[in-house]
């Protein structure tokens, strides 16, 4: 349904143009739930940025590829119809839901505007249809926190109310950009699951923006990893996560802590950390931008740059001249 | 949630606020109530040249170098003073939030020649321009007010526009554009909303400002002919400043009052809109 193919998103330094994602190609089907991951400025948000086409411009553009919404071109498209698309195909929600309501307009404003703004309804029923929506993200009492104004609500119920907005629509994709990172972990399963539920009763396709490998794990059914603006490996989320290739998943994944350790009581082993840090944007390289950091680095890794390519014709690609073997881990 | 101090409470803290708000609300109570109770022409001659403050009960603020009642003369021009002081303090504040919002909301280019236009108009002595502007059309309470709008409103644009440059950054404004929601519509019921505050205050100190203005004006002979002003008193006042100082300073203590009280006002508002404080 949505298919992005070599998109290229430069930023526009001086003179110079640096790319900040780099030929990314993924696709998602209807329902399905896609989740990009990667470490700060890999580029998952300026992905998800031009898939709405908001992105900074004119210092950042997408440069290249296509966004392909049920065969329509969303790079080509007009700013008026990419406003329709914005409306009625494609909803967001964003890091911080505090900082993502108009601080001046009550909670139940911002929904009916919302819902006003592309379907004709009187205000009385979207107000209706506004406390309906709250309800079904499950914000209690929605006949008064309706009226309330953005501070009074906790970042839960912020990102709740959000995620009201972004549905009224009902898109055929929604891009979740960091939704749980600013909250608390407890509060985070809840939206988590709330994004689920939503998604099993409109159908609507997920893309999930995170650095946390847990919530990309337990809510994607495929997984992107990203690194340096490319994606280094993709495939079935459960798959990359058992058996990860790429020598960076591998040490993403080792750096995380591991749940059944921590329970029970045993000394937490030391995470391993990656060494170095990502790359800055735009700095002249060769070979692969991992190379300096990798562990299993060859003479060829610093010379020539690989290529995202199919693993054994299956689902899942790597791009790694020296991939780790696909056992379970 | 915790209790906040409401506006009014805030707006309280400050006696020199409260101070500033009762004698305006009298000046406004003499604008709209005094020529209806005190009626007659201020322009009537009817009695005997400079007759001091209080040498006839008849006339208690006495009568200026014509026989005009000097009182009546006071009512009357709170009238003018005060609706010109807000309408072009309206005028000027529309033009600087039309220019401020585009050159903050759009950056870049536009921003560059809205600023640079700006600039021009800030780089001109505003009284001299509102002479010229004045002098060029004939004087009339819509051309006065005009003249201090043109001059006064940059102030209004430079400051909407550094808050249109925070605030266009802030997620919600984002979370607008995902919806779908068009351009104008985000700028003036999203963005313009959340700077009202900064707006309102500078819009109060602008009124007091105005109202000098056309003081000024009237003074030199470029006011309104048609009607009474402080500023007109003042300049009629002028000629006989030596034998008949009262004539020029009653206006010129109504004015000072009110300015100063627009002012207290406008301090109070400041504090009392500032989220930060309280």
């Amino acid at each position: 349904m949505l298919e992005v193919h070599d998109l290229v998103v430069e930023a526009k330094v001086g003179d110079a143009l640096i790319r900040l994602v780099d030929d990314v190609s993924f696709r998602l089907d209807a329902g399905g739930t896609l989740a990009l991951v990667g470490e700060s400025g890999c580029g998952k948000s300026m992905t998800a940025l031009s898939l709405m086409r908001i992105l900074p411009e004119p210092a950042v553009r997408i440069g290249a590829g296509r966004i392909e919404l049920e065969g329509e071109d969303l790079v080509q498209v007009s700013e008026s119809r990419m406003c329709k698309v914005r409306n009625s195909a494609i909803s967001m929600i964003f890091q911080d839901p505090m900082a993502s309501l108009n601080p001046v307009h009550t909670v139940g404003r911002q929904i009916v505007e919302a819902i006003r703004s592309h379907r004709d309804v009187p205000k009385p029923e979207a107000r209706r249809l506004a406390i309906e929506l709250l309800r079904s993200v499950h914000l209690p009492d929605p006949e008064k926190r309706i009226d309330y104004y953005p501070h009074r609500l906790s970042g839960g119920m912020c990102q709740r109310a959000m995620i009201a907005m972004a549905l009224a629509s009902r898109p055929r994709v929604l891009i979740a950009d960091e939704p749980t990172t600013a909250l608390d972990t407890t509060v985070q399963a809840q939206v988590m699951a709330l994004l689920k539920s939503a998604q099993r009763e409109t159908g609507t396709a997920i893309i999930l923006i995170t650095h946390n490998l847990a919530v990309a794990a337990d809510a994607a059914q495929n997984v992107a990893v990203m690194y340096a603006g490319r994606i280094v490996e993709s495939g079935p989320a459960r798959e990359v996560f058992r058996a990860p290739r790429h020598p960076y998943t591998v040490g993403l994944l080792q750096a995380v802590p591991d749940g059944a350790d921590i329970a029970d009581g045993a000394e937490i082993p030391p995470l391993t950390e990656i060494p170095g840090n990502v790359p800055r944007p735009g700095l002249a390289r060769r070979g692969c931008a991992f190379a300096p950091r990798c562990p299993r680095a060859q003479p060829r890794c610093a010379e020539e740059r690989p290529d995202l390519v199919l693993q054994d014709g299956g689902p899942r690609a790597v791009a790694c001249f020296f991939p780790h073997e696909a056992v379970l881990r | 949630m915790i209790a906040r101090a409401t506006f009014w409470q805030r707006f309280c803290r400050y006696p020199t606020a409260i101070v500033g708000l009762v004698i305006l609300v009298l000046v406004m109570a003499v604008a709209f109530v005094g020529p209806i109770v005190y009626g007659g022409d201020p322009w009537a001659m009817v009695a005997a040249p400079f007759i001091w403050p209080g040498q006839d009960p008849a006339y208690p603020l006495g009568s200026d170098s014509m026989g005009r009642d000097v009182l009546s003369g006071l009512i009357h021009g709170a009238r003018v003073s005060l609706f010109i002081g807000v309408a072009a303090t309206c005028a000027a504040v529309l033009i600087g939030v039309l220019v401020g919002s585009a050159a903050g909301y759009f950056r870049g280019l536009i921003d560059d020649a809205l600023m640079r236009f700006t600039e021009v108009f800030q780089t001109i002595p505003n009284f001299l321009f509102a002479i010229v502007l004045v002098a060029i059309f004939q004087p009339s309470i819509t051309v006065i007010c005009f003249a201090i709008a043109v001059v006064s409103w940059p102030p209004v644009a430079r400051l909407v526009r550094g808050q249109f440059l925070t605030l266009r950054q802030r997620a919600f404004v984002e979370s607008c554009v995902v919806i779908g929601m068009s351009t104008p519509r985000i700028i003036f019921t999203q963005i313009l909303p959340n700077c009202v505050a900064p707006i309102i205050v500078t819009a109060s100190i602008m009124v007091a400002t105005a109202i000098l203005l056309e003081a000024g004006l009237s003074f030199l002979g470029l006011g309104d002919p048609n009607v009474m002003s402080w500023g007109a008193m003042i300049g009629f006042g002028r000629q006989s400043l030596r034998t008949a100082w009262y004539l020029a300073a009653i206006p010129g203590i109504a004015i000072q009052l009110t300015v100063l009280a627009i002012s207290f006002v406008g301090e109070g508002l400041n504090d009392a809109l500032n989220p930060r404080l309280g």
